[in-house]
């Protein structure tokens, strides 16, 4: 059989999907730190009253959500070194993905957390719970479900934002991918390939949560 | 027992001095005082806008009152707006149990959580205690067939029902109702008041803002009413067949002949 225009990829695609799988690696780590993040900071800007937190959270924000992904990971990765800090690659790029997108998890939080209606911190507090035990057994037991379907959107884009890391040399299925093509100029099959395996991710990603969703669901939370 | 005995006997469950609250500039409360003793019902009738609401969110420190001072079971609560320190505070609201107008029960518990939770969390009883315990107060208001239905599948009236005994599973020595009818259907008050008066003849201290009249006459003994302030208080039979105060006289004419 003749090569086809698709041979290269064929040939690549151990080695792409090999690097999907450091794609997906980074990607939950990421999204680990990204909700942890975004929990703290979300629940720390529910109160401008504590001026403090308030203003180091909200400083956060203002510069993760509000300054270029590719620009923060540059600075994380070619100018800390300057400050005698080097982490490996891999090690910034998930951190970098993890903080940038935990500026949006910190809205979607604090966003779910707001539109829980306050009768029932009220009704909380009155049984004699501290403020922290109404927001872990009551608030946050309600706003979670609040969070899922705008969490699918920010897991999605974090998976194609990851896409970026593969400027810090990091061996990713889009730097697999540019490899491929550097050997074999076959750039619209190569990329269409790679497109194809992210769809794959973002699917998976969008069902699990779909799933994850149906599972809080209880007892037809409307009042 | 009537109120003026129990004052001999025993201390005040419930003492409010020379309490003031303000929102911004506007001035909702001032000037009021009051002993509610053990077991005793108050009823605190009054105009909306007149700081009924107001006044009942204070006794737990849902609002906080800058002037005056709460004495709660022998504690000062808050003192010219400065409150008891935060563990203290909801070690004592354990003993105070709410009942608001819109129910306010936790939306992604069962009916039997919804009652569970305080003990469980709260009073450190197992699950098994507290579920135990929850099955009781339940079975006492008439909800034991429905303790795995969620809140959205309750009528406004078991809503209420649930409520109550959601504070009653705690450590509750004083019931404070505010507007427990209000939001339900004319159908449905009957099943709420019927539950209140059984707490009420088993010697609950309570104390209720209503706009039931009926429930008033036949359960208080004593009707505040209010207007900013206490303007007038005495048995329900003083208030209601010989009130002095003119705005008294106006509301009472309002409400129980309304159109």
């Amino acid at each position: 059989m003749e090569a086809s225009v698709l041979t290269p990829v064929w040939q690549g695609m151990g080695g792409l999907l090999h690097d999907a799988l450091v794609t997906v690696e980074v990607t939950v780590a990421a999204l680990a730190l990204s909700c942890c993040v975004g929990l703290l900071v979300g629940i720390a800007r529910l109160n401008p009253k504590n001026r403090i937190v308030y203003g180091v959270a909200s400083t956060y924000v203002l510069f993760f959500r509000g300054t270029p992904l590719l620009v923060q990971l540059f600075l994380l990765f070619f100018d800390l070194p300057q400050f005698n800090i080097m982490l490996p690659a891999f090690t910034c790029g998930m951190i970098e993905l993890g903080l940038y997108s935990g500026s949006y998890v910190s809205e979607i939080v604090r966003g779910a957390i707001q539109s829980i209606d306050n009768g029932q911190m009220e009704a909380a507090r009155s049984m004699g719970m501290s403020y922290g035990q109404a927001m872990r057994i009551i608030i946050l037991s309600q706003a979670v479900l609040r969070m899922v379907p705008p969490l699918g959107n920010e897991f999605i884009a974090l998976i194609k934002n990851s896409a970026l890391i593969s400027l810090l040399t990091i061996s990713d299925l889009m730097h697999e991918g540019q490899k491929i093509i550097a050997i074999s100029y076959r750039s619209l099959e190569v990329y269409l390939a790679i497109a194809l395996i992210y769809l794959v991710l973002t699917t998976i990603a969008s069902q699990a949560l779909r799933q994850i969703e149906k599972r809080l669901w209880v007892g037809g939370m409307v009042q | 027992m009537s109120a003026s005995e129990k004052t001999s006997q025993e201390k005040p469950m419930l003492e409010i001095r020379d309490l003031g609250k303000s929102f911004g500039s506007v001035r909702v409360l001032h000037d009021i005082s009051l002993t509610v003793m053990p077991s005793q019902v108050v009823v605190i009738i009054g105009p909306s806008g007149s700081g009924k609401s107001t006044l009942l969110r204070c006794c737990n420190c849902l609002e906080i009152p800058q002037e005056g001072s709460i004495t709660i079971c022998d504690k000062g609560i808050v003192t010219d707006g400065v409150l008891l320190p935060e563990k203290e505070l909801n070690a004592l609201r354990m003993h105070v149990g709410m009942v608001f107008q819109s129910f306010n029960l936790f939306l992604h518990l069962s009916v039997l959580d919804n009652v569970a939770v305080g003990p469980r969390k709260l009073r450190g009883m197992s699950r098994a205690k507290a579920e135990e315990l929850a099955r009781s107060h339940l079975a006492k208001i008439g909800l034991a067939e429905r303790v795995d239905a969620y809140p959205a599948m309750l009528s406004g009236g078991q809503k209420q029902r649930v409520a109550i005994a959601r504070a009653l599973a705690m450590e509750t020595r004083v019931m404070l109702f505010d507007e427990p009818t209000f939001a339900l259907d004319p159908e449905l008050v009957g099943e709420v008041l019927q539950v209140m008066k059984a707490l009420a003849a088993e010697g609950m201290t309570m104390i209720v803002v209503t706009h039931e009249m009926g429930f008033a006459r036949d359960v208080a003994d004593e009707v505040l009413v209010m207007d900013g302030t206490i303007i007038e208080h005495g048995t329900p039979q003083e208030i209601f067949s010989n009130p002095q105060h003119a705005r008294t006289q106006s509301f009472l004419e309002s409400i129980l002949s309304p159109g």
